[in-house]
């Protein structure tokens, strides 16, 4: 699971069977002090709340569809919370 | 596994019910030497961990439902001890 900062919103009218509803949102990934790690990437959004600007954290890989209400859909990033606080010890 | 150090820990609202009353804390990957390794991430505590401890954490999502009793659950990561030693 990792924090990513949303860019914007991924609109697609065609998709794969079970993905109808599910809300897409483009996501760069960022550490604990909030810098950019690796490259953005697109995330289904399990929340449905989440916009841009917004800190949340993802879950990759076959959890990521686990987040959804139809469970077994070609995902592999999914929001699963939006962040209020990151509390950093200071090293 | 990962050996980590529990670098703080993330409040959140609005998540995914498979969250609710899990401690969601940040991890440092460590080297063997003990020195930061990588980029952070970030884990659910099942240990009670600290921020500093040095934890080993897993990163798959079917040991994490076997433990936590759940057929589907969205969480990859977690802290499943707290390190006393490492010795190389």
């Amino acid at each position: 699971m990792y924090l990513g900062r949303v860019l914007g919103t991924v609109v697609a009218s065609r998709k794969a069977e079970g993905l109808g509803g599910v809300p897409f949102l483009f996501v760069q990934p960022v550490d604990a002090k909030l810098v950019a790690v690796g490259e953005p990437q697109v995330a289904a959004d399990a929340t449905r709340t989440a916009g841009p600007a917004d800190l949340v954290y993802l879950v990759g890989a076959r959890e990521a569809s686990m987040a959804l209400d139809e469970t077994f859909v070609p995902v592999d990033a999914a929001i699963v919370g939006i962040v209020d606080q990151v509390n950093r010890e200071s090293p | 596994m990962k050996l980590c150090r529990v670098a703080g820990n993330v409040v959140a609202t609005v998540k995914h019910p498979g969250f609710h009353g899990h401690k969601l804390m940040i991890v440092q990957p460590l080297d063997e030497r003990g020195t930061d390794a990588g980029a952070t991430f970030l884990a659910v505590d099942l240990v009670q961990a600290g921020p500093g401890d040095t934890v080993l954490v897993m990163q798959e999502g079917n040991g994490v439902r076997q433990i936590l009793k759940a057929e589907k659950l969205p969480i990859r990561s977690v802290i499943v001890g707290v390190v006393d030693a490492v010795t190389t």
